[in-house]
């Protein structure tokens, strides 16, 4: 009887469909996400049904966070610098082109602007801690550093949209004042906001 | 596993110095490729965001600088005051609270919810011309596309300033209070546009509301 010759099986499969659908799937996954630069406050927004699309570009952003700490963001690089520019002029702080750099490719901020140099200075770690120190923008009327950083972004950007976003547990009374300063003729001068929800699905239409 | 041969056959002697082309397979070992493959996978997927947020638009009226210019007045009677408060409690009433005027309106305490505020809300609109009933048919034609999508706005508000219900809608008054929580009052908003309510106003409670409020915890 002729042997039965058991075939010589290597023990590796062919991984090459794998990998082409692993990398198709990484390709895919690189283009679609965009890289969103670290917001200084975590705020957990409430939901709505409301299912407007909020622009990522053109905005006016201020932020409230858990504890009530109110911060600021402006989107794009130019309007970014020069908005810096108005508010060191002001506000007699200088900054070097670093720090400038810096400033307009942050995302929101909340110190106040005698700070802001040392924490544009910051790596990424200590920027973080700064930014849990901080009492976020001052907004007292007597010193109101909220509102100038509201006028010049007004002046120096009149088209954008005007967004809030709040916290779930913050409490109203602040939210009521940055509207408040936003609604101010001579601040803010803008009479419709956005406020920044997650999506929710309707109640079942009741018949 | 499939690997590329690099060993020069240590083990094996020579034979005579004879040189021969080595059977070399032509398979390299993916294994590497593929872990950093799926860890680049897993980054991708878990760094992704797929929902962005969504934006509810909220217009103020402009403030009135000038004292001459009246504040609009609306009807007491078809008037819903909602107020805020902490623990995410709703109270509302109707009317107007004066106490120059007679006895103070009762409290009515509700959640929020479909059988809380909602169920008021939607009871007090179809009370006045049918409001909720006939928003919600607007709604319905607009989905199956009778009606054009960016109409249902301009219909809205045609509905409500007619001029035979005008002076007759349901308006609410949203007043938070100090204690009140951002999320209420994005809540209350909602249901605002869920209850398709023609006018609401966001406004602030005041002194005497305040106190009913606080008469209100004490008692409940």
């Amino acid at each position: 009887m002729p042997k039965i010759k058991m075939p010589k099986n290597s023990p590796s499969i062919d991984m090459t469909p794998m990998v082409d659908l692993a990398f198709l799937l990484v390709t895919f996954f690189m283009l679609i996400s965009q890289f969103r630069a670290e917001e200084a406050a975590v705020i957990d927004i409430p939901s709505s049904v409301s299912d407007l699309k909020i622009p990522e570009k053109e905005l006016l952003m201020i932020l409230v966070d858990k504890q009530d700490r109110v911060f600021f963001n402006l989107t794009g690089q130019v309007e970014r610098d020069s908005l810096l520019m108005r508010m060191s002029k002001e506000y007699k702080v200088t900054f070097n082109d670093k720090q400038r750099k810096e400033f307009s490719n942050m995302a929101s901020f909340g110190v106040p602007i005698k700070q802001m140099p040392s924490y544009l200075d910051a790596n990424s770690t200590e920027r973080k801690k700064l930014a849990e120190k901080s009492t976020g923008i001052p907004m007292d009327s007597l010193n109101c550093e909220l509102c100038r950083w509201i006028y010049h972004a007004r002046r120096i950007a009149p088209k954008f949209r005007v967004a809030i976003k709040g916290d779930q547990v913050t409490s109203y009374p602040v939210v009521r004042k940055v509207m408040d300063y936003l609604q101010d003729d001579n601040i803010g001068k803008v009479n419709k906001f956005n406020l920044i929800t997650n999506m929710e699905t309707g109640p079942a239409p009741t018949e | 596993m499939a690997q590329l041969n690099t060993d020069d056959g240590g083990g094996g002697k020579k034979k005579h110095g004879k040189k021969r082309a080595k059977k070399t397979s032509t398979h390299i070992d993916m294994t590497p490729m593929v872990d950093l493959g799926f860890l680049l996978l897993t980054f991708f997927i878990l760094t992704t965001t797929f929902n962005k947020p969504q934006a509810m638009q909220l217009t103020m009226p402009k403030k009135l600088d000038d004292p001459t210019v009246k504040p609009n007045t609306v009807a007491a009677d078809h008037t819903l005051n909602v107020l805020l408060t902490k623990d995410n409690t709703v109270y509302y009433y109707f009317g107007m609270a004066d106490p120059t005027k007679g006895a103070l309106p009762a409290l009515n305490k509700v959640t929020f919810g479909p059988d809380g505020l909602r169920k008021v809300l939607i009871e007090e609109n179809n009370k006045r011309h049918r409001a909720y009933d006939e928003i919600e048919k607007l709604k319905k034609e607009v989905a199956e596309g009778k009606l054009p999508k960016d109409s249902l706005g301009k219909k809205k508000i045609e509905f409500f300033t007619d001029k035979s219900r005008k002076t007759s809608v349901l308006t609410v008054l949203l007043k938070p209070d100090k204690d009140a929580k951002y999320k209420n009052i994005v809540d209350a908003l909602d249901e605002m546009a869920i209850c398709n309510i023609g006018i609401y106003a966001l406004l602030e409670s005041n002194e005497v509301e305040n106190q009913m409020i606080a008469n209100a915890a004490t008692y409940n």
